[in-house]
């Protein structure tokens, strides 16, 4: 038992509405949590743009520019917006459960503020069809400055974050010699330096080279040298949005389920061993590129291979755990557990249905990495349906059962509308699996991702795609729905959800001993493993750039086909 | 660290799967010589329309008897727009773009490369006879789903090599 507990309560709590100390940080919370909601909702709407304009039907309002603008506009709510405010709310949940406190409020309320001015200033110009780069906005296809300068202030607003983030973990560490901080706390720091390592390349491409290129500073562009850049931050930006999904599954979903976590030591470890090797591996998006030795795009699809390590670790830890839930809860048998956990629970059923979808798109993660068979999905719809089972199913699934369990914790308020909450992951699941598979054989027969019609003049190898486009738009329509009833559960909660008192966040309890009879705690090493990670990252991107470098390159000037 | 004794041998099956997944890739790479496209030559693509390596688009064949395709990718269509090639036999593809980047798919192929203005991309594979549909795979503009080519891959018999001179292959 802490201090803290067993201490009289002083008899001068002031008599204002004013927040108890260790709640300070919730309307910051709430605030995140609210950009997210609502990007999330109006993301939910453009992907159904793109579903309705895939359908083939004859609608006033479709258009070819209105679809490359619905895409860039999903991709940069969902992929950044929502993603982002999602993950920094949690990190703020975790900092003030293990401290009290957040570290300097006042600059993290700035940084919220920058983030959403930037988000704003970059989706205007989106929406007023300036900017339809997609969200990877490869030059040299050229956005509106306000665009890159609006996504730069997200990315420095999430640095404020982040640098939160580890001077929290910090503090517990030093508050608690020779004791591990929590598992989550754990994780949310390893996630911010994973973060900060990252977006070293976003931050050179936008600053360097495509800021000034778009105000007219200098004429042109290197098209490689961005895609580089970009794909050093475009895949440690998967495990950004992955590792707080891991965090929910390691520390809250045990409890939830009604069990334990399996193994606590070795979540550490994972967790660890994804900001050591998230970012040398970028490459591996890059397959098709000219301009790139064979070579290092090997060495980078060796690298990709070993991340599957901790990944697969996850699986056996959250299965085990599951299990310990199921016989506690009465089931026997081989498979007997599996029925009498909680399904009806929206966050442990998010969950279990994010990691079923995730268990497919990681086999399909596997194909994508594979070197030579990537010739064959490279662009296809292949890879919008991959990255749909994990970024849209293992994360933004887990987010939102997260959202159901954290939600009501940070505002004092009742989850509202229970019902839809607890139908709303199986639509989920249903909606992707129609979207998802017909999208992954679609593009084994070859249809390009990201296509506003998918006729091409009759072809003759067309014809394959067309009945899988329709019953992947009818899993749009689907996929919209469960996005409504999710964004309507969060605005009732929010709004109208009855004030009661909540319990608090309280982490899964853990088989063995914490730390794993925490003694040199190695894998606690954040700092250290950093480095290793730079080291890292410089063996994998130094020769490769200095060559790209040094080729003799022709810039290209911007064009605004959209 | 105590680690359960089922997890153990589940991290040592991993780590066998991991170990069979090298050395596949590996087998693969150097044992079939199968790499990505990953040329590196460089082109100034405002000037690529008249540069030699590009100003006939098509099919040709060199000296050696080798069948080579050369072709430009523009906003939204791909030059020349229609080739015809010999089945069963190896033909190197060399692309380039004169504005943004592009991506070229022979659907259901193996032969696709992303083709980068300022950049030579090239690769090499054969095809079984048939007609093909070539896509752009990569978004370049409001007219992407435009962009699109035809492929005729007649056998061996029925190819009539170009009549012009040897094409101007570095």
């Amino acid at each position: 038992m802490s201090a803290e507990a067993i201490k009289p309560r002083g008899p001068v709590e002031p008599p204002s509405r004013a927040l108890p100390r260790n709640e300070a940080a919730n309307p910051l919370i709430r605030a995140n949590i609210w950009v997210a909601v609502l990007a999330f909702g109006v993301a939910a709407a453009m992907a159904m743009m793109q579903a309705i304009s895939r359908a083939n039907l004859e609608l006033p309002y479709r258009s070819a520019s209105m679809y490359y603008m619905s895409v860039t506009a999903h991709g940069i709510l969902m992929a950044l917006v929502f993603t982002t405010f999602f993950i920094m709310a949690l990190g703020y949940a975790v900092v003030q459960k293990e401290n009290g406190e957040i570290p300097w409020p006042r600059l993290s309320w700035a940084m919220f503020w920058l983030a959403l001015a930037g988000v704003v200033m970059a989706l205007g110009t989106v929406f007023a069809f300036k900017s339809s780069v997609l969200y990877t906005f490869y030059p040299p296809l050229q956005a509106h400055p306000l665009f890159y300068i609006g996504l730069t202030l997200l990315v420095v607003g999430s640095w404020g974050w982040a640098a939160s983030m580890i001077a929290g973990w910090r503090k517990a560490r030093a508050a608690h010699p020779g004791k591990p901080v929590s598992l989550a706390m754990h994780a949310t720091a390893a996630n911010a330096m994973l973060w900060l390592l990252a977006t070293v390349g976003v931050a050179a491409e936008m600053l360097l080279l495509l800021i000034p290129w778009s105000l007219g500073l200098v004429k042109t562009v290197d098209p490689m040298l961005a895609r580089t850049l970009f794909w050093y931050f475009g895949h440690p930006l998967v495990y950004f949005w992955v590792l707080p999904a891991y965090a929910i599954w390691y520390t809250v979903l045990p409890r939830e389920a009604g069990g334990k976590l399996f193994s606590e030591p070795l979540g550490r470890m994972v967790f660890t061993l994804f900001l050591v090797l998230s970012t040398p591996v970028g490459l591996h998006h890059q397959f098709q590129d000219p301009g790139i030795p064979a070579g290092w795009k090997l060495f980078h699809t060796f690298n990709t291979m070993i991340i599957s390590f901790p990944s697969l670790v996850t699986a056996f830890t959250i299965v085990a755990s599951l299990e310990i839930a199921g016989r506690l809860r009465g089931g026997t048998g081989l498979f007997g557990w599996i029925r009498t956990l909680p399904w009806g629970n929206p966050l442990v059923s998010s969950v279990l249905l994010a990691c079923l979808l995730f268990m497919v798109g990681g086999f399909g993660g596997a194909v994508n990495a594979a070197y030579a068979l990537n010739s064959v999905v490279h662009n296809t719809a292949w890879i919008a349906a991959h990255f749909h089972l994990t970024v849209g199913s293992a994360a933004a699934l887990t987010f939102m059962g997260a959202c159901y369990w954290l939600v009501p914790k940070v505002s004092g308020r009742e989850l509202e509308l229970k019902l839809l909450a607890k139908v709303q992951p199986y639509l989920w699941f249903l909606g992707m699996a129609l979207f998802s598979f017909t999208g992954h054989i679609a593009g084994l027969l070859g249809l390009p991702r990201r296509v506003f019609a998918t006729g091409y003049g009759d072809a003759a190898q067309a014809d394959a795609w067309q009945t899988l486009t329709s019953v992947s738009a009818l899993g749009g329509v689907v996929l919209f729905a469960s996005a409504g009833l999710f964004v309507l559960v969060m605005l009732g909660t929010l709004l109208a959800g009855e004030r009661r008192a909540q319990p608090p966040i309280i982490w899964a309890d853990s088989l063995g001993e914490p730390g794993g009879g925490y003694r040199s705690g190695l894998w606690d090493r954040l700092g250290l493993w950093f480095a290793v990670a730079v080291v890292l990252v410089a063996i994998a991107y130094v020769i490769p750039l200095w060559d790209l470098l040094h080729l003799t390159r022709y810039g290209s000037p911007g064009f605004k086909p959209f | 660290m105590n680690v359960d004794l089922y997890e153990r041998i589940w991290m040592w099956a991993v780590g066998v799967v991991l170990a069979l997944f090298f050395t596949s890739t590996a087998v693969a790479a150097f044992g079939h010589q199968m790499h990505p496209p990953s040329h590196i030559e460089t082109i100034d693509p405002a000037k690529a329309l008249g540069d030699p390596r590009f100003k006939k688009q098509g099919v040709s064949v060199d000296a050696s008897g080798r069948v080579h395709a050369q072709v430009l990718g523009l906003m939204f269509t791909w030059l020349p727009a229609e080739m015809t090639i010999p089945a069963d036999t190896p033909v190197t593809f060399k692309l380039t773009s004169i504005d943004v980047i592009h991506g070229y798919q022979i659907v259901r192929t193996n032969g696709q490369t992303m083709v980068v203005p300022g950049y030579v991309s090239q690769f090499t594979t054969q095809f079984e006879a048939g007609e093909y549909l070539i896509a752009c795979n990569e978004y370049c503009g409001v007219g992407h789903h435009l962009m699109a080519a035809k492929l005729h891959v007649v056998p061996q018999s029925q190819w009539q090599a170009p009549a012009r001179e040897v094409a101007d292959v570095r």
